[in-house]
């Protein structure tokens, strides 16, 4: 929703919520549940009302549970059947700088300014560790906004008897923490405070009045932050970016001006902005963005711009190149599906309104930032947090290659008559294996991103994700595909419950980029194995419809299982293992 | 700016906060008059008068404004 878009009014944000929260309800995008426990130090009603409006803007209805009126530390401590019966999806602390018990002064040593860290930081370590205990689900927790005075002026951020000081300490070893975990995330309000002006952000009457830890008018942009987070654990990131190019990754219009014409490099301001505006972009692939090109240009100077020596983006920076004369949300079609995404994992980049209106109100989903003067372009795309980071794989580091490696299967493909025979020719090694912890954190993300090869779709966090790898009543397959021009790494996730002589699948999903590979039929082949030697006669499969994995409503009949009952669109399909014969011919399997 | 103008403002500012386009308020209107104005909504109302008045109410004001009308009587004194 564009209102809900970075920049945004925060004035018309506080007063029309409601409305905006009936109209999220009310359209078609479709939404999952989560529960989220907000755990408070201060006021949280208005964060919470903010908050949800963000969320179900990314596909999520929350439903929250709120601790009385700064009662965080008794809800994590100690037992709580609101809370507990609730079973939070995920868990938010919100304290401030307000609620820090321990303060230094100028009369104190430095042992005693240590110690007073030591305790202040154990506090909150206890809180965390005992929810953790108890929920094992996500933990958000809030740094430390600097304080509003400094005693000692200048000194305060470097004498650790300054409060100043105190906060950066602490914060530091909140970040240590947070490092060394996966389930653990940092809302970073000492840098949205920074960004929002700390003087604005620190309303004292509003703390007065009403508890309230930040001013009302900031409450906007503090819950965009805070839901980027919650919405990129849930798996709704976005994917990749389709840019423009004339006036979007260069000034001027190179099919006009000549490549010699368009302003980017050192030479002018605008050419600054432009270059530094492309240096981000670039940088964005070291996230696993993808970079995917949707101009109307003649595809031959396009390709000149960027070939232009001050250039950072350079074609082959590009999975997808679209510079033609066709409308920007064809496009855009079709670049997703000749990269097996959706269109709805694109963030448009343009600053032509005109295409930027017609693209958002055709691609429903899609993130359309307001691209409003070339200075403002790095901060409009960062501060919306499409790509918001929260856990980080190899895979998403190879992602652009991986993309890259598909694309010259593509064209190897077209050398053969006969698909079997293209597949031969791919020397593909798939290695099957149980989930072994040093694959938990990619086997969960690509559960919970996975939409299209996915029967059940059913999701998990990565505690219940390492409950099921150490359950011995479970069979967990994850496969890693290879082939001549790359490695796919893990694509592929079945989890299995043995239910006496039956394997209940409970899971089965697959990355799009290999699809058609029969890496499914090798899956198939080592679930049966593993089944029949855990005393199985019969595999169980389950197909919960979605509105994205249409693809696979037929896969459980096209692996030969016959179906045994339907409720609507939902099927349950049965295989007997009997004489089983392995299905896959392509792949060598190499465990 | 006059009350009437003041009145047509509020209004609008009134039935965006509590979503209700049926919303009419006068001097005499306090929170037990509008189902959903409680101590939460109190405060988001309160910012959303400042924001479409430009205005920031001073923290006695805020807890001894008694009705619409004196909320009002501020609103003119500063706008």
């Amino acid at each position: 929703m564009k209102e809900l878009s970075y920049p945004f009014d925060p004035g018309f944000l506080i007063k029309k919520r409601k409305k905006l929260k009936r109209e999220l309800l009310e359209n078609n995008v479709p939404k999952i549940k989560k529960k989220i426990a907000v755990l408070g130090g201060s006021t949280t009603s208005d964060i919470i009302s903010m908050l949800d409006i963000f969320l179900l803007d990314n596909g999520i209805e929350a439903e929250f549970y709120e601790s009385e009126y700064n009662r965080f530390w008794q809800d994590a401590m100690f037992s709580n059947e609101e809370l507990d019966s609730f079973k939070p999806d995920i868990i938010y602390i919100h304290t401030t700088s307000r609620n820090i018990m321990e303060k230094v002064t100028p009369k104190m040593s430095v042992d005693e300014c240590k110690s007073a860290l030591d305790r202040e930081f154990e506090r909150y370590k206890a809180m965390w560790e005992s929810l953790d205990s108890k929920f094992g689900c996500p933990l958000i927790q809030n740094n430390f906004e600097l304080p509003f005075y400094r005693l000692m002026g200048n000194r305060d951020c470097y004498d650790r008897r300054g409060m100043v000081n105190f906060i950066s300490r602490l914060n530091m070893a909140f970040y240590d923490y947070a490092e060394a975990r996966q389930n653990f995330y940092i809302n970073d309000i000492n840098y949205i405070s920074a960004c929002y002006g700390l003087d604005k952000w620190t309303a004292l009457d509003y703390w007065y009045m009403y508890k309230y830890a930040m001013t009302l008018d900031a409450v906007a942009e503090f819950a965009l932050n805070l839901a980027n987070i919650i919405k990129s654990v849930f798996g709704k990131n976005k994917k990749a970016v389709a840019l423009d190019l004339d006036n979007t990754l260069w000034g001027g219009v190179v099919g006009d001006d000549g490549v010699d014409g368009i302003e980017l490099g050192e030479e002018t301001p605008n050419g600054q902005a432009y270059r530094e505006f492309q240096s981000y972009i670039r940088q964005l692939k070291d996230i696993g963005v993808m970079l995917t090109v949707c101009s109307k240009n003649e595809e031959e100077n396009a390709l000149a711009g960027l070939n232009h020596p001050d250039s950072l983006l350079k074609p082959e920076e590009f999975i997808n190149i679209k510079a033609n004369w066709e409308n920007k949300d064809m496009n855009i079609i079709n670049t997703a599906s000749e990269m097996n995404i959706f269109p709805d994992a694109f963030v448009f980049v343009d600053d032509n309104p005109a295409e930027r209106t017609i693209v958002s109100s055709q691609v429903p989903g899609i993130a359309v930032p307001e691209m409003n003067g070339v200075e403002n372009y790095i901060r409009t795309i960062d501060r919306n947090g499409y790509f918001e980071v929260t856990s980080f794989s190899e895979d998403d580091l190879k992602r652009n290659e991986m993309y890259a490696a598909n694309a010259k299967r593509a064209k190897a493909m077209q050398s053969f008559a006969d698909y079997t025979e293209y597949l031969l020719s791919l020397d593909m090694e798939a290695e099957i294996t149980d989930f072994l912890p040093v694959y938990i954190q990619r086997i969960t993300q690509l559960t919970n991103k996975s939409n299209q090869f996915n029967l059940t779709t059913k999701r998990y966090t990565q505690s219940e994700m390492e409950q099921c790898a150490n359950d011995p009543n479970f069979i967990r397959l994850c496969g890693r595909l290879k082939d001549k021009f790359g490695d796919n790494g893990i694509v592929s996730v079945v989890i299995g419950k043995v239910n006496l002589d039956v394997v209940e699948i409970e899971l089965w999903l697959m990355s799009c980029r290999v699809l058609k590979r029969d890496m499914e039929l090798a899956m198939l082949d080592a679930l049966s194995q593993k089944a029949v030697e855990a005393g199985a006669k019969k595999l169980r499969g389950y197909y919960y419809r979605t509105a994205k994995n249409k693809m696979v409503a037929g896969l459980y009949e096209s692996f030969g299982f016959t179906k045994v009952s339907q409720n609507g669109e939902d099927t349950v399909w049965e295989l007997d293992l009997e004489g089983y014969k392995n299905k896959n011919k392509v792949i060598k399997i190499v465990n | 700016m006059t009350r009437a103008e003041i009145y047509k403002r509020l209004t609008e500012v009134f039935r965006d906060v509590f979503d209700d386009e049926t919303i009419e308020i006068n001097d005499n209107t306090t929170a037990n008059d509008i189902e959903d104005w409680d101590s939460i909504e109190h405060i988001t109302l309160v910012g959303a008068v400042e924001n479409e008045f430009g205005i920031r109410f001073k923290m006695g004001e805020v807890s001894t404004m008694k009705n619409v009308g004196e909320m009002v009587d501020i609103i003119a004194s500063r706008a």
